[in-house]
């Protein structure tokens, strides 16, 4: 199936307009993979085809089920591992300290795709349960992909899913057999909740993160919107919280509201500067409600 | 280098787990059923076992349960590699000896990982 080059950048504007991502030339040769499935279900013989009916505006839900399927959403529990090794190595406890007052945890899984990574997240804390007894954990996935953020809320996975990343005694502690597949169980799903997001809109209430992980999100963004996305990502974080991006992605040149934990390699806090923003800010909004 | 026995009586199981576990830098030998794997294994024990559960001859249980009888000091780490998905066979495999469980079909990606959390990639 062959895709012209007007057509190419008609479904790259498409996806760009919805979610800020670009179709880069590394993505250029898996559309007609990613949009394969969708035209046999819909009927639909040519990629050009596609193109004329988005471009009629004939079926307005069809536009959106294109971007859906134009996202890559490769994922799989405790991706890379190493990350969430320095998770519980180092951030969870410091914050174990920090917050032992209020006992109140609040995660933001940034680009979270079906949900791995948050319930990865959850199993941090689930399986120190003497540790984090009386807290209130709050663990937030978002994505820009509907279908995403529905797949993640369901915590049903297909059994090529569950064992992607997962040892064998973990995954049957935390999921039970359904008839699609897995489902995590209701203690690991009760911290978890998800929403639609778009990372270049205003973050999701309530703010305060006191750990946001965006991993291999960023990078398929302009270099104009990954600077607003780390605007909006340092504007959702605790004073003293931290940003995990993905391995080999930094926010050198791109920001700077953000720099890297010397003590933690990966993990990356609000500069003074941007603390100072953040507290004047919360001045301006004090005052404005005053 | 470590060494790993693919026990399946597929031979296209065989190959394309071969090629996977290639890439991962691993020794590779094969037999195609549960009575040939323990033959390998008196020759010479792998680090780790790729093991089928339903296999002609001799059952990857059957085999399970005789390789830990022996209790060889070199025991390997022995990874269940089947269809048989449900929890019921998991557990069994689990009391039986086995260290990981891999469900088919599965990726270069899991099987990678599976092995590094018996601790041999």
């Amino acid at each position: 199936m062959q895709i012209s080059d007007s057509s190419t950048r008609i479904l790259a504007g498409l996806l760009e307009a919805r979610t800020g991502q670009q179709l880069t030339m590394s993505r250029r040769w898996r559309i007609e993979t990613a949009l394969s499935s969708l035209l046999r279900e819909r009927g639909i013989s040519t990629l050009d085809e596609l193109i004329t009916i988005l471009v009629m505006g004939k079926e307005p839900s069809l536009s959106q089920m294109v971007v859906e399927a134009l996202l890559n959403n490769e994922t799989y529990f405790f991706r890379d591992r190493a990350p969430f090794d320095l998770l519980q190595r180092y951030a969870l406890p410091e914050l174990a300290q920090r917050r032992a007052r209020s006992k109140r945890l609040r995660i933001w899984s940034a680009g979270c795709s079906t949900g791995q990574e948050t319930y990865s997240l959850a199993m941090l804390f689930a399986e120190e349960p003497e540790k984090w007894r009386g807290w209130t954990i709050d663990i937030l996935g978002t994505d820009v992909s509907t279908a995403c953020v529905d797949r993640a809320r369901s915590g049903a996975y297909s059994q090529f899913e569950v064992q992607r990343g997962l040892g064998i005694n973990q995954m049957i502690k935390w999921f039970e057999e359904c008839p699609d597949g897995w489902r995590a169980v209701e203690e690991l799903r009760r911290p978890l909740r998800f929403q639609v997001h778009n990372l270049l809109e205003q973050p999701p209430h309530p703010g305060g993160f006191d750990i946001v992980l965006c991993r291999n999100v960023l990078l398929y963004l302009s270099p104009e919107k990954k600077t607003l996305s780390f605007e909006r990502l340092a504007a959702s974080m605790a004073e003293d919280g931290w940003l995990m991006l993905g391995a080999g992605e930094t926010v050198i040149g791109q920001t700077t509201r953000l720099g890297a934990d010397i003590n933690a390699r990966g993990l990356y806090r609000l500069v003074s500067g941007g603390q100072v923003e953040k507290r004047q800010s919360d001045r301006r909004a004090t005052s404005a409600r005053a | 280098m470590k060494s790993c026995l693919i026990v399946d009586d597929s031979k296209v199981i065989r190959k394309v787990a071969r090629h996977i576990l290639e890439t991962l830098e691993f020794e590779v030998e094969e037999a195609g059923d549960g009575q040939e794997a323990l033959s390998r294994c008196e020759a010479k024990m792998p680090d780790v076992v790729l093991l089928d559960w339903n296999m002609p001859v001799m059952s990857g249980m059957e085999f399970l349960r005789l390789l830990r009888q022996r209790g060889h000091a070199d025991q390997p780490k022995v990874v269940f590699c089947t269809t048989e998905n449900d929890m019921a066979h998991i557990r069994a495999a689990l009391e039986a000896g086995a260290d990981e469980y891999v469900m088919k079909p599965f990726d270069r990606e899991t099987l990678h990982i599976k092995l590094q959390l018996v601790g041999v990639a």
